[in-house]
């Protein structure tokens, strides 16, 4: 069956007729084309070892090679295209949710359209299109939602009708179809062919490709890799990228020091069929049917349907290697399911004759999106593989943008959601991994919705307070392993189903986060915030605060017990990192950021801090639990419980001081709630993390205090026009941007990472501005709520995308923030975006194909507006019992 | 409100239990592959009762399902010492000359039973002494009577039967100085229980059924297919040669009285049983024994109630009718059940359902395609009715267990609907009854080689 496969699914003759694989090597070895060369000698050394002659691998050298890099050897431990690559069903699609991952699969599309001209080798390259059909109103929204964004970026796509799908495929059964999404320019490929064309480019431009290698070890020193073991002789490199597929993980584990890199394999099945008797033309589009789980293509006249099952079979979970993928056993009761999809969707197929059911594994990741970039351990260890089984739709971008992350220090696009550092150690236990997989899969075809949360692999992370919490109600998501809280269901109203927060429009917790948001903004509620990452970084004399200057865009050196905002940018003025930074004394500095900042900000401070035995930098986010105190009567609460005076007058803003609560002693409070709110974050060492919590909630009984979760955050913090990092702003966003001029100090007497970019942009003006919509004619209890991602149309043109999204309970109003571009409109060359473009335009905001009227703002609403409103409500409510 | 599946199947399988016979030698040489029961209650406490043990002194195993009625202190009774007596019975002279001389001069008494008990499956500590006492009147009899003829089992099964309804029926006469125990013998005789039991020993299957539960084997034809056979005859109203029967014994003057609606009397549903003496005694014992019980007995207006018509008792007897059947290598298995299945279930239903879990849960080859010429409807076609047959198989350890699902849960089509096994299981207890009786199943299922060997 492997020797037939090898026949339909790639060429072998191509190999007979490119036998100069080696030739780099072995200049004087004659072109002969016997079937198997001897084994050339490896090098003894090379700036680049890419291990795996998958897709991936090869594309990785293809791109590599293209931007110049010459020194390149690829291993292949069997043959070239012959694991994932050779069996998976090459269709390349660009109908994905995630921008990146779109423009990725765009990409690829394009580059494999002419990579047959440009190498000669036939790619089996078909312009096909494809249909993704629709069997519920929202799965409909949800395919709209992309064909929006597939518009924007001038991707041919349409929302067409299921009697226009019938007319696309002569075989398909329509009645239980609302609707579908046609994306005329998906292509189907040999997706072998296409890893051997890459294979054959690269190699032309001088990568050595050594086949029937693997490699055993890789070698680090002093956390950089220096070369590869294989079974065939060592190599030196500066650079090692690991393309393993399924081996990856494996692989990761096999140098000095593991690089984990979090992916499992799960079988994947699909059936191909005899020719019709009428063979189907090989034009014909590509059917996808999510709700039944399944996509069709056209095979030699006969059909290649597969699908994503409920109940995924995990593999190789202790690690079984394997030269090939061997033709794992079929398993026909296990795609029952999928067959009935398939006869359903297409019944005239019933008198087809079968010729194989190909049992092909895929590897997948926890968060369903692939792995990419530098280990954040081990400098020159390079990662692309998890894809989810859609390895060929990315093959293309993947390759690229890791190739231009080698080259250039960093992609020409945020890969932030694909980046290896927005996992830990924590994702890489094989239980958690075989547990989230068998989630994973099915989520493939499973609708989108919002705020969607994963169910296995939790409860990994959790504050102390966890059980307390969860006994009052709370309901849970995780970030980064870590519980926290969305909202509390209040007492009596228990019966609330998970399943009715699934859903693109108005969600049940609605009142439930109104009425936490308003205790925020009268009395006082308590958040707890303890998965934020939290590094301590001190010195023995200056060296502290003189790095982090270098670092840090915000002057630093402010008095003891002083709060910064600051960014930590990149050299192009994008932020890293955006974080709070306490200053606890001359010589020592307690630094805040985001919860999956805890690897990647890591990395990047061990990277830049000098290598000074008198720096000391240690992350003591497991030792502080975090508690915010967000309201008009936060600062009630705490005076009742310290001695140490907390008024306004001594203690201002963004201040911070060491002082007791209740019985504790030694706990961080902070005067900044990250929202814009009056209040304190108190840090507490865990051990005192349920006294501190008893005391706050029984003395704050009388002020009124409550729980609440990050919902309610984040209504708040969106309203105030927040940005917040991962989600607003990434490597390519900076201070100027998102109006945050005022957190850079570009004069502050010595040199930081990234001025010279931001003094140009001070200069010349930002391509791109951080702006707040306030959606007018959107009914929030009958239309189809933002989420993120939403397209910006000013006057009628397209001008960028929101970035997040939340209904504010205060202005009754949705808002909306995102970046706002200026295309000249004729040659749709970026523009200056200046205050008065933003002013003076009309503006909407299309959720799912409908446009909202939408208010532009570049700064929040007064606080005054706010403050009086709340006053007035405080009277009436009469919440004071004193 | 809805049952979640695994809340469903704790439910389901609370009382389930599963024997299989030990091998020896890595050989089964018994005909006995082992069984499956469970039981699933209506009432509240359950009446019914089960039982299984095998016989120590002489060869083969004793299976039985015991329905209680008027309450569950019969049925408690009848399943704790049953099987003794007819153990007993069974014995030949000398076995039991030495178990007296063992008791006689306080030696260790020989095992005469060796039980396969659910943990909820209970024995009464408290009358265990009498009871040893009226078992060992019942053998010192047997001593004396001693025939020197080698035991038929068939009689030894009536005999067995019968003396124990007759003990119940002395004991509760007598009474007894602990006060306990004069209540509980009482209670016992005033309720009722049906019996079936089944007795293997080799090819040699007998059926002892007093009342409407239900002996039922389960045969394989050749093609394949399953075929039910009963062995046992209910007692009831629908019965032709009961009826017939019990206006034999009685004058002609109340043949209109006796039966009534399909009840014995108007009053009872099983036309034999254990216990229920208000049916047995005559009228001046029943109100002896009742005014001179205690208080509990005199206030319930059940036992001081005279059935009306009551002329020439006794019009309930327990002797059970003895069906013998030699097994075929095609008998797979046999199905003892109280009425709580019957009443919902056809036996042919139940013979395909058996076989089916029996023979599935072994015998589910992947499929592959290989080189044939299949089309993908006649393999979707093959895969649905794999899955049909699989469905809520992998949900169940025990026959019995799987056998209450369907009988609980099947919906119109015959298989089985989640939905409503969730609405049954979530009745209330007063409204359960209303909707189904207490179900108790022994599966008991054959070694075919061993019984294809004799």
């Amino acid at each position: 069956a492997v020797g037939m496969f090898l026949r339909l699914l790639s060429d072998v003759r191509w190999r007979a007729a490119n036998p100069k694989w080696r030739r780099t090597t072995c200049s004087q070895r004659s072109t002969s084309s016997t079937a198997e060369p001897h084994p050339v000698s490896l090098p003894a050394q090379a700036q680049v070892v890419i291990c795996g002659g998958g897709i991936m691998g090869t594309s990785v050298a293809y791109h590599l090679s293209k931007m110049g890099w010459k020194d390149i050897v690829l291993l292949e431990q069997g043959r070239l295209a012959a694991g994932t690559t050779r069996f998976c069903a090459g269709i390349v699609s660009t109908a994905r949710h995630a921008a990146i991952e779109l423009k990725m699969a765009d990409y690829s599309n394009k580059l494999y359209q002419q990579l047959e001209q440009e190498t000669g080798v036939k790619t089996g390259y078909v312009k096909t299109g494809s249909v993704s059909l629709a069997q519920t109103q929202d799965r409909l929204i949800s395919l709209k939602r992309i064909a929006a964004s597939l518009n924007v970026m001038e991707i041919p796509c349409e929302i067409i009708t299921p009697k226009q799908v019938a007319r696309l495929h002569p075989l398909i059964n329509i009645h239980d179809l609302v609707g579908a999404m046609y994306v005329p320019e998906d292509a189907l490929v040999s997706s072998a062919n296409v890893s051997l064309a890459l294979a054959t480019a690269a190699s032309r431009n001088g990568v050595q490709i050594h086949e029937r290698t693997s490699v055993s070890h890789v070698s680090i020193q002093k956390g950089r890799v220096t070369g590869v073991e294989t079974d065939r002789g060592q190599i030196q490199c500066q650079y090692f990228v690991n393309c393993a597929g399924q081996w990856a993980y494996e692989l990761g584990h096999s140098g000095e020091e593991a690089v984990n890199i979090p992916l499992h394999a799960c079988e994947h099945f699909y059936l191909l069929t005899h020719p019709l008797k009428e063979p189907l033309a090989s034009t014909l589009p590509t059917i996808v049917d999510p709700d039944g789980r399944i996509y069709i293509r056209n095979w030699q006249g006969g059909i290649l349907s597969g699908g994503f099952e409920k109940n995924p079979k995990p593999l190789f979970t202790e690690g079984r290697n394997q030269l090939e993928i061997q033709n794992l056993q079929e398993d026909w009761d296990h795609f029952e399911p999928l067959l009935s999809a398939l006869l359903r969707r297409m019944p005239d197929l019933e008198a087809l004759q079968i010729m194989q059911l190909v049992n092909c594994p895929e590897s997948f990741t926890p968060d369903m999106r692939c792995v990419m970039g530098e280990s954040p351990t081990v400098r020159g260890y390079f990662v692309l593989a998890g894809m989810n089984s859609a390895g060929i739709s990315y093959g293309g971008g993947a390759g690229k943008y890791l190739a231009e992350w080698m080259v250039n220090g960093y992609p020409s696009e945020n890969v932030w959601p694909l980046d290896l550092k927005r996992f830990g150690s924590l994702q890489s236990s094989r239980t958690f991994l075989r547990h989230r997989v068998m989630e994973v899969m099915p989520l493939m075809c499973d609708l989108k919705v919002p705020r969607w949360d994963f169910q296995t692999g939790r409860q990994l992370r959790t504050s102390p307070l966890y059980d307390r919490l969860d006994a009052q109600g709370a309901r849970w998501m995780e970030k980064h392993g870590f519980e926290r809280v969305k909202y509390f269901v209040p007492p009596g109203n228990d019966l609330l189903d998970l399943g009715q927060s699934k859903t693109f429009y108005k969600p049940d917790w609605f009142d439930i986060v109104g009425s936490e948001v308003k205790c925020c903004k009268e009395a006082v509620c308590v958040i707890d915030m303890s998965s934020f990452t939290k590094f301590e970084i001190s010195s023995t004399g200056d060296q502290a605060l003189e790095s982090l200057q270098y670092l840090f865009s915000n002057d630093l050196d402010v008095p003891v017990g002083h709060v910064v905002h600051t960014g930590m940018l990149n050299e192009t003025g994008g932020y890293e990192n955006d974080c709070s930074i306490a200053r606890l004394s001359k010589r020592s500095f307690f630094m805040i950021s985001p919860t999956d900042q805890q690897v990647h900000c890591w990395a990047w401070l061990k990277n830049r801090l000098p290598d000074d035995s008198n720096i000391t930098m240690e992350d003591v986010t497991w030792k502080y639990t975090a508690l915010n105190l967000i309201g008009p009567r936060a600062v009630d609460v705490l005076s009742e419980l310290s001695y140490a005076p907390i008024t306004p007058e001594h203690f201002p803003s963004l201040f911070c001081k060491e002082m007791s609560v209740g019985y504790a002693n030694g706990i961080r409070v902070m005067s900044i709630t990250h929202t814009g709110e009056p209040g304190f974050m108190l840090y507490i060492p865990i051990e005192y993390a349920l006294h501190v919590y008893n005391e706050v909630m029984n003395m704050g009984q009388k002020y009124g205090i409550r729980n609440a979760g990050y919902y309610a955050l984040r209504s708040l913090r969106i309203e105030k026009f927040f940005a917040f990092w991962g989600q607003d702003l990434d490597a390519f966003t900076t201070p100027m941007e998102c109006g945050r001029e005022f957190q850079v100090k570009l004069e502050k007497g010595m040199q930081f990472v990234g001025q010279e970019a931001l003094l140009e942009q001070k200069q010349n003006g930002v391509y791109k501005r951080f702006t707040m919509f306030i959606l007018e004619d959107h009914d929030t209890d009958t239309d189809l709520w933002p989420w993120w991602g939403e397209p910006i149309f000013r006057n009628g043109r397209y001008v960028g995308k929101t970035t997040s999204s939340a209904y504010s309970y205060t202005l009754e109003r949705h808002v909306c923030l995102g970046f706002v571009q200026h295309f000249d409109e004729k040659t749709g060359e970026e523009l200056v975006v200046t205050t008065d473009f933003i002013n003076q335009g009309d503006y909407e905001i299309d959720i799912a194909g409908q446009r909202f009227q939408a208010k532009a703002k570049l700064y929040p609403f007064s606080s005054l507006f706010t403050h009086r409103r709340r006053k007035d409500e405080l009277e009436l409510s009469g919440y004071q019992r004193e | 409100f809805y049952l979640t599946p695994p809340q469903v199947n704790s439910i389901l399988k609370a009382n389930e239990y599963s024997f299989k016979v030990p091998e020896f030698d890595g050989k089964n040489v018994s005909s006995v592959l082992g069984f499956d029961s469970n039981q699933l209650p209506a009432n509240a406490p359950i009446e019914d009762r089960r039982s299984a043990a095998t016989c120590l002194q002489t060869r083969g195993m004793l299976l039985g399902v015991f329905d209680g009625h008027a309450g569950c202190a019969c049925a408690q009774a009848v399943s704790e010492r049953l099987f003794y007596y007819i153990a007993v019975s069974l014995l030949p002279h000398e076995t039991l000359l030495e178990i007296e001389n063992a008791v006689e001069s306080g030696r260790a008494l020989l095992p005469i039973l060796q039980w396969h008990k659910h943990p909820n499956d209970y024995f009464s500590k408290e009358a265990s002494k009498l009871y040893f006492n009226s078992l060992r009147t019942y053998w010192q009899e047997l001593i004396d009577l001693n025939s020197g003829e080698t035991t038929d089992v068939k009689e030894a099964l009536i005999n067995a039967f019968k003396r124990l309804d007759n003990d119940i029926s002395l004991e509760a006469q007598v009474g007894d100085p602990n006060s306990f125990l004069n209540y509980l013998v009482l209670r016992v005789a005033f309720s009722g229980a049906t019996a079936c039991v089944a007795h293997v020993d080799g090819v040699d299957l007998h059926i002892a059924n007093t009342g409407d539960s239900r002996a039922m084997l389960g045969v394989q034809e050749e093609d394949g297919s399953w075929s039910a056979v009963n062995l046992s005859y209910d007692h009831n109203a629908q019965n032709e040669h009961e009826v017939e029967r019990v206006k034999m014994e009685h004058p002609k003057a109340e043949e209109k009285s006796l039966v009534k609606q399909d009840r014995l009397l108007g009053l009872l549903m099983p036309f034999r049983a254990f216990g229920d003496v208000k049916f047995k005694w005559s009228i001046e014992l029943q109100k002896r024994v009742v005014e001179s019980g205690p208080d509990q007995l005199n206030e319930n207006e059940y036992t001081k109630f005279i059935p009306p018509n009551y002329h020439t008792p006794p019009y309930l007897t327990a002797e059970p009718e003895v069906i013998h059947h030699r097994l075929r290598p095609q008998d797979k298995f046999l199905v003892l059940a109280t009425d709580g299945l019957w009443e919902t279930m056809h036996r042919q239903d139940v013979a395909r359902i058996v076989g089916e879990y029996l023979t599935g849960v072994h015998h589910q080859q992947p499929i592959a395609v290989g080189g044939y010429k299949v089309t993908l409807g006649q393999m979707h076609g093959l895969l649905t009715e794999r899955r049909a047959r699989i469905s809520s198989v992998f949900e169940d350890q025990n026959a019995a267990t799987h056998l209450i699902r369907h009988a609980v849960g099947n919906n119109e089509f015959g298989t089985v609907d989640h939905e409503r096994l969730s609405k049954m299981l979530s009745l209330p207890e007063e409204l359960a009854r209303m909707y189904r009786d207490d179900i108790t199943i022994i599966v008991v299922q054959f070694n075919s080689h061993v019984i294809g060997a004799y």
